[in-house]
């Protein structure tokens, strides 16, 4: 089943890219040893999802000239949008293709220890504390992609927040596509401390119209013992470009990860969000919504594993699929043996919006313990007809009555992010998308 | 100027296939109350649904017209427009949408662009109008009936009344499931809204609705069709004697219609 195509880039190449990078020896070699075992590991398979012929290996540059932003006010519209330009004390990292463009630490945090910095910034003064937890919850040698993205990573960011240190105001990262010919292999890291609180919200947002760009993203979020992590997303990358994107969490002993995604990429797309509750006690809750549209295929993997005791896990999975769009989502709920007293909950619903569309909502619930609890629901169907009578009796014209509904049916993503720009932006791009 | 008329004549409705409505004739006018009595299964609801353009009903025959405009060819939210209100039995929950953006969206359908209510006067209005109804605040921001009891669903319909301020307003079973003290409330909204610009039909099985709200018309409907007319008297009779002597006079034996459940 291997397709034996040669990569673009071999182990020299990748080696004087992570000299030039100035990067330490062990992310050279972590690079070097992933590359070589890239070719022999089989890709993943996603559930109902065929992607053998989807080009994830096969592009032409490894790193695309872009400049920096000298101030927030050289942003791109669509960009600005998403930030307040006049707030002060700004905690945002912008990348532009693969460059680190601009960041900005409030001094308050800084003080308490907190590194945000873009990854390669990361791995030069920050070398053992990345170390200590890059590609811990993904491993390079998980399946071909994985390996691809160890080896050409070209972009990213680490946040890291020390022990006790709760930070109430959004640490933000854009990841700007203004480059139709740019390949992102952007890896996100983000780690808390025992008793911290953080909440991060990212946006990866494509400003060409279309693209022949290869996304492959790798986030961990890492939150330790007793620890909070809310992670809010909103991807909206262009036509065009075919996008891996794995965000996998991992919460110790009475820590909370809860995740907002709002998946709303115009291209091709295999998104995977895993939750590893390993601590007892701990909590993991991901809500997405998503809206498919155009030819595009999507697929959408859901997965909370239980390992800890009275662990809890929720999945909630809202998509709208349109035109001749093809969205699957996956939803796992996973109790492994001796978690005991652990509930797994998951509901997944999919509107259909055309005759064309094909939308699959697949629940799945694996238990491999007795003392637990576990529900789900899935359902796949059109708006409501009812619905749309009760609003339009009120003198609602139908369009805006099917408007209202869409929106309703994505609203619990809406609600949970914090950056009012970034909210603004999803209600946009939803309306935009759902006409 | 006076109300609006809304006028029902001979009006036949399918449902599935089956004839639930045989021939109905209404005429209801700005500054009247009427109310539909009668058993369960004989039509009552059937005839609500089909004047508001329920998806599942099939008029067959027959015509219903708001000031002479022809109420059948107007879509549902045209129908709204033109006046017309329904207070549902069964509302819809729609989750993700607030009471209040779907009532402020209700209101601005009616409006012009560019003429539409300003957030402070849209939340003035619905704060007092809740107040009056003794309503929880916090329900403008709750999503759409999702989670209301039935009390509060009932009362929620009422809101969007007074907020909407219809011509003809007709109430389904508004009634059911509410206890004396919703029913007072619920009444009281009712009769704030009566003038000479508002008409209003309201249907119900049970007489105690029509303690706190004097109708000046009751209709008893029978086998999809209304079967006896009088004034509010003709309630009071049914409620001490049942229904059972206008069967007799009648010579009905079943007064449903097109029942199975």
């Amino acid at each position: 089943m291997t397709t034996e195509t040669k990569l673009p880039f071999d182990q020299e190449y990748i080696t004087s890219f992570s000299k030039e990078m100035n990067e330490p020896e062990w992310l050279t070699a972590h690079r070097v040893q992933a590359l070589a075992s890239a070719d022999s590991l089989p890709m993943p398979r996603p559930d109902k999802t065929k992607i053998d012929k989807w080009n994830f290996s096969q592009f032409e540059n490894l790193l695309v000239k872009s400049d920096a932003f000298a101030s927030l006010n050289e942003l791109p519209e669509e960009v600005k949008a998403l930030v307040d330009v006049d707030g002060s004390d700004k905690n945002l990292y912008i990348q532009r293709n693969n460059k680190p463009a601009y960041l900005s630490v409030s001094k308050g945090l800084q003080e308490k220890g907190v590194v945000f910095t873009d990854i390669f910034t990361a791995a030069r003064e920050y070398s053992d504390l990345l170390k200590k937890y890059f590609m811990s919850a993904v491993k390079a040698d998980e399946h071909r992609l994985t390996a691809l993205h160890a080896a050409f990573m070209n972009g990213g960011a680490f946040l890291y927040v020390p022990k006790n240190v709760q930070i109430s105001e959004p640490i933000h990262s854009i990841f700007v596509h203004d480059n139709a010919d740019a390949n992102v292999f952007n890896h996100v890291l983000v780690v808390a401390e025992d008793n911290s609180s953080v909440v991060y919200v990212e946006n990866y947002i494509s400003t060409v119209e279309s693209a022949n760009s290869l996304f492959n993203i790798v986030t961990e979020v890492v939150a330790n013992a007793n620890s909070r992590i809310q992670f809010g997303a909103v991807d909206t990358l262009a036509k065009g470009v075919t996008t891996y994107v794995n965000r996998r969490g991992v919460a110790d002993r009475d820590a909370k990860i809860e995740w907002a995604l709002g998946l709303m990429n115009d291209g091709n797309t295999i998104s995977e969000t895993v939750t590893n509750l390993v601590g007892d006690g701990s909590y993991g809750d991901t809500k997405t919504v998503v809206v498919g549209r155009g030819d595009q295929i999507q697929n959408f993997t859901t997965n909370t594993i239980h390992f800890g005791k009275n662990s809890e896990g929720y999945i909630l999975k809202h998509g709208v699929v349109k035109d001749s769009a093809t969205s699957i989502f996956n939803g796992i709920g996973k109790i492994e043996h001796g978690a005991t007293k652990a509930n797994a909950e998951q509901e997944s619903r999919v509107l259909m919006l055309s005759e064309k569309a094909r939308g699959d909502a697949n629940p799945i619930l694996l238990i491999d313990e007795d003392d637990v609890t576990a529900g789900h629901a899935a359902s796949v169907g059109r708006v409501d007809p009812i619905q749309l009578y009760y609003l339009m009796s009120r003198g609602i014209p139908q369009t805006e009555a099917e408007r209202l509904v869409i929106h309703g049916f994505l609203a619990p993503v809406v609600n949970e992010l914090p950056i009012e720009g970034v909210k603004k932006q999803l209600v946009e791009v939803i309306e935009r998308k759902v006409k | 100027m006076g109300g609006s008329v809304l006028t029902i004549k001979d009006l036949h409705v399918e449902i599935e296939g089956k004839e639930i409505l045989k021939g109905v004739n209404l005429e209801i006018k700005g500054g009247e109350i009427h109310a539909i009595m009668g058993p369960n299964g004989t039509g009552k609801s059937t005839l609500s649904s089909a004047i508001m353009g329920h998806p599942k009903y099939q008029v067959t025959g027959g015509s219903v017209t708001l000031d002479n405009e022809d109420v059948l060819e107007m879509e549902v939210d045209e129908r709204a427009r033109a006046g017309l209100f329904l207070a549902m039995q069964y509302p819809s929950e729609i989750s993700g949408v607030t009471n209040a953006d779907f009532l402020r969206s209700s209101i601005n359908a009616r409006r012009e662009e560019g003429q539409e209510i300003s957030l402070m006067k849209f939340i003035r209005t619905m704060d007092s109008k809740m107040e009056f109804l003794e309503m929880d605040p916090n329900m403008a921001q709750r999503y759409l009936n999702e989670g209301f009891s039935g009390g509060e669903k009932k009362r929620n319909e009422i809101l969007q009344m007074m907020m909407i301020e219809p011509k003809i307003a007709i109430l389904d079973e508004i009634d059911s499931g509410l206890d004396i003290d919703a029913l007072k409330v619920v009444s009281k909204g009712i009769n704030e809204m009566r003038s000479s610009e508002f008409g209003c039909l309201i249907i119900t099985h049970y007489q105690r609705l029509l303690n706190y709200i004097t109708p000046d018309f009751v209709h008893v409907m029978m086998q999809g069709r209304i079967v006896k007319s009088g004034g509010p008297e003709l309630a009071q009779r049914l409620e001490a004697e049942g229904y059972d002597w206008i069967k007799q006079e009648l010579g009905i034996e079943d007064e449903t219609v097109g029942q199975e459940a």
